[in-house]
């Protein structure tokens, strides 16, 4: 069952043409890698998709219902989430409040009952305090719940992300660079997070550089270069495309 | 150690700067306060010297027309960010003291004198006490998260699925119920009002309430008011005038400055931040302006 | 339609305007090159009002005569004024904004710190000037008055438009041809690219605060001589007609602060002129300033910049 339908999506900048007639899908339970050399629109459509920019033409499907005119907080609530390429943590607040912030689609006490003590809404937030607690349990930051959200290392920065991400409990995950900046061995933990989120058929759309990140975890990836698709296929695939590797050396010289 | 007249500002004070901090704890720097204040103040008026309302009937009153101004003024202003949210809700303040100035009700430039005096200690302790648990209750609320992820970052707040225009309101509109009720509370206090009551001047002052004791906390804009407003009465107080000559004129106004400076400068969270070791911060004043990176 | 005299309008509206605009091009080149809202630029066009006034008089009205009763030429004491306002905006940049440069709030407590010193500069000029209302003394400026038409100007007032006129152009001349200019637009631009050239951006931030303090030291000398009127808190009105004048042109754009403030000083003398009462002119600058920050954020000369989301 297809999750995602992107149709002929085109953004422009002024006179630049950031992503440039893209259509792939996203079917649901899978992980689809969208990967390209900088510059090539990736971020742009994770932007169109969560409806931070709007698209100059082209069509965003998801469950069947079209996303590219609402606003960012509708699409949220639609089961979109997603991580940020540079980290935006809430700074100011801790590990476990970061994620019980990502727990607001899941939640629905009013104000107005929790100035008056309501008993519904204490269990609300105990449950709430639960699920986060789980979910840093989950991406193994269970023993840094009080910690404020900067203070920790790079890499469990970025899994503090996908924590807060997935307390919404999206249907759609969309992670930018989750693997940017980290160290083997923080990579490796990444992958088994992603790999154990794929197990429970989350539906993830990654974006990433790292191609052991990539090629470990992805079913079908889609590339761009210069905003347009040059290619899209398995894994295996894609490693022997040869415009892949035209645009990927292209790019190192 | 106050007399009663310091010790019934104060509590209007807090009131003011309990207003201004249910915004800044949405990270919107709105200085409507004042004009906020200034609707309730004379509406209340109005309504005991010419309608002849009963008092709780005047407060309900000049709660919610305040309330009601917000919604009109806020849902095209909220959608401004940084400094530009607070040079149009400073607007707000010039344009309602023209419209005063010229109303024949609200008694012109002279403002109206010899409001009978309603508001009792009463009255003053029970509007602080119900502002405190509003702001203390917010904490940890869902709501009250929602504020937070705003004041960090407003774009991901809304990737989230917060309705941040929504909540921007609802801090805005609480903060004017603030507002007002310590317009008309005030207004029948000390009996008289006056259109440049409720200007820049004032403005300005109810922000510092928040700066000087820091907006980390609800507690932190109390504490500024309070301490703020038993100033100049310490300065003038038997002891210390015997030390240095302080009459109220330009030092307690060259005091204000250089305590809103050092705070500003030295104590980013507040003079609360000094009895509190809090790791939680700097807190923005207010979000700042973010923009998507495009690639 | 009440009968107009539209030659005394316009040439009160040039008056107007003329002070509007002066103000407003210090107090947009801030913005311009900082990103930031000094709200102690009325302060700094308080005390450049002052300075030039005891450097006329040889009197500071809350301490005494000056030592040798100097007393200097009013064109001389306005030169000097200025330069000491512009001391003042270095100051204020090093007091107010300097420390907070890297702080992640920077636009909201750097405007907060300067409302701060413009407290103390108030309280200060406050002691020194004393609060009630001084004025230049009689013969200052050759009394008389320009006709034009039906319509007669003072030389005071005159001198504002002339004023305006000729530091507007010298401004324009400034930052559009010389290398000066070249490198505050730069750092205006993006200071991180212009740290890289080589630029000493923060020379720059002092330059450009002494260059916008001078003006707005020198919009406070001529408003205050042609209206007769000098007092402490003589800036705190123009402070928000201000704010007004640089939104309607487009915050950080030094043309359009002028264009902002022609047009709203023309806009409050024709509207005086048409319903035969002043009582709405103040509010004319809040109602324009509202609907221009709502409809069209980026104001009427300032394209590039993006303040909303």
């Amino acid at each position: 069952m297809t999750l995602l339908r992107v149709e002929g999506l085109t953004r422009r900048f002024g006179g630049v043409v950031a992503v440039d007639d893209v259509s792939f899908t996203v079917g649901a339970g899978e992980i689809v890698g969208l990967i390209g050399p900088n510059g090539a629109g990736k971020t742009t459509v994770i932007n169109l998709l969560t409806g931070l920019l709007r698209p100059s033409s082209g069509q965003i499907e998801f469950n069947g219902a079209r996303l590219d005119s609402l606003t960012p907080h509708r699409i949220a609530r639609a089961g979109v989430a997603r991580t940020y390429q540079n980290i935006r943590l809430f700074r100011g607040l801790s590990a476990l409040d970061n994620v019980i912030v990502g727990t607001h689609l899941r939640t629905r006490a009013s104000f107005a009952a929790r100035l008056a003590f309501a008993p519904a809404v204490r269990r609300e937030e105990a449950e709430a305090r639960e699920t986060a607690r789980a979910l840093l349990a989950r991406v193994n930051l269970g023993q840094r719940e009080a910690a404020r959200a900067t203070s920790l290392p790079y890499g469990e920065q970025r899994r503090l992300e996908i924590a807060r991400a997935l307390a919404a409990q999206p249907e759609l995950l969309l992670l930018d660079e989750p693997a940017a900046g980290m160290n083997p061995a923080e990579m490796d933990v990444l992958i088994a997070l992603i790999r154990s989120l794929r197990d429970e058929g989350q539906t993830i759309l990654l974006i990433e550089h790292n191609m052991q990140v990539v090629m470990g975890v992805c079913d079908r990836i889609v590339v761009l270069n210069f905003g347009r698709k040059i290619a899209e296929g398995t894994p295996a695939e894609i490693s022997r495309d040869k415009d892949v590797i035209t645009a990927y050396l292209g790019e190192e010289e | 150690m106050f007399g009663e007249s310091v010790r019934q500002l104060m509590a209007i004070n807090a009131l003011l700067a309990l207003s201004i901090y249910l915004t800044l704890a949405c990270g919107q720097l709105s200085l409507a306060n004042a004009a906020f204040m200034g609707i309730g103040a004379y509406l209340g008026a109005v309504l005991t010297l010419n309608a002849g309302w009963p008092f709780w009937a005047v407060i309900v009153a000049a709660v919610i027309v305040p309330m009601l101004v917000a919604v009109l003024v806020g849902l095209p202003s909220l959608r401004l960010r940084g400094v530009f949210l607070a040079i149009a809700t400073l607007g707000l303040g010039e344009v309602l003291r023209v419209v005063i100035v010229n109303l024949r009700a609200t008694g012109g430039a002279e403002g109206i004198s010899s409001i009978p005096v309603k508001t009792h200690d009463w009255h003053l302790a029970l509007a602080l006490a119900v502002a405190l648990y509003l702001t203390w209750r917010l904490r940890g609320s869902r709501m009250g998260y929602a504020f937070e992820a705003i004041r960090e970052d407003e774009t991901v707040a809304r990737t989230m699925g917060i309705n941040t225009t929504r909540y921007k309101l609802i801090a805005f509109v609480l903060s004017a119920a603030l507002a007002g009720l310590a317009g008309v509370l005030k207004a029948h206090l000390f009996r008289a009002i006056t259109p440049g009551d409720y200007g820049f001047v004032q403005a300005v002052d109810i922000l510092t309430f928040a700066v000087v004791g820091g907006s980390a906390s609800f507690l932190g804009p109390a504490l500024g008011a309070v301490l703020l407003t038993a100033l100049p009465e310490l300065l003038r107080s038997n002891v210390l005038r015997d030390v240095v000559n302080f009459e109220a004129g330009w030092q307690t106004l060259f005091l204000n400055g250089v305590i809103l400076l050092l705070v500003i400068l030295f104590l980013p969270n507040g003079l609360v931040s000094l009895f509190t070791r809090q790791w939680r911060r700097p807190t923005p004043l207010a979000s700042e302006p973010a923009t998507v990176e495009a690639t | 339609m009440p009968d107009i005299n539209w030659s005394q309008q316009l040439l009160n509206g040039l008056f107007a305007g003329s002070a509007y605009a002066l103000f407003a091009v210090g107090y947009t080149l801030i913005f311009g090159v900082l990103d930031i809202l000094n709200l102690a630029h009325q302060a700094i066009y308080m005390l450049g009002a002052f300075c030039a006034l005891v450097l006329v008089t040889g009197n500071v009205a809350g301490l005494g005569p000056l030592p040798g009763g100097m007393q200097l030429p009013f064109w001389l004491a306005t030169l000097l004024a200025m330069l000491v306002a512009g001391l003042l905006g270095i100051l204020l940049d090093r007091l107010a904004f300097a420390p907070l440069r890297k702080r992640p709030d920077t636009h909201f407590s750097g405007m907060i710190s300067s409302i701060a010193v413009a407290l103390i500069f108030e309280a200060l000029a406050t002691w020194l000037f004393l609060p009630q209302r001084s004025q230049f003394p009689a013969g200052t400026i050759r009394p008389g008055a320009v006709t034009l038409g039906q319509g007669a100007l003072s030389y005071s007032r005159v001198l504002v438009i002339v004023a305006a006129l000729v530091l507007v152009v010298l401004l324009t001349v400034l930052l559009r041809f010389t290398k000066l200019g070249k490198a505050i637009r730069a750092v205006a631009e993006n200071p991180k690219a212009a740290r890289l050239l080589g630029i000493n951006v923060e020379a720059i931030y002092s330059f450009s605060f002494f260059l916008s303090s001078a003006l707005g030291g020198a919009a406070g000398i001529f408003y205050g001589l042609a209206v007769s009127r000098l007092d402490p808190t003589m800036g705190r009105s123009v402070e928000l007609k201000g704010l007004a004048v640089i939104i309607l042109g487009g915050m950080g754009s030094v043309p359009g602060a002028v264009l902002g403030g022609y047009l709203l000083g023309l806009t409050e003398v024709l509207s005086v002129a048409l319903t035969n009462t002043s009582n709405y002119r103040d509010a004319i600058a809040f109602v324009l300033l509202f609907l221009i920050l709502v409809l069209r954020p980026s104001g009427l000369l300032g394209a590039r910049r993006v303040r909303e989301a």
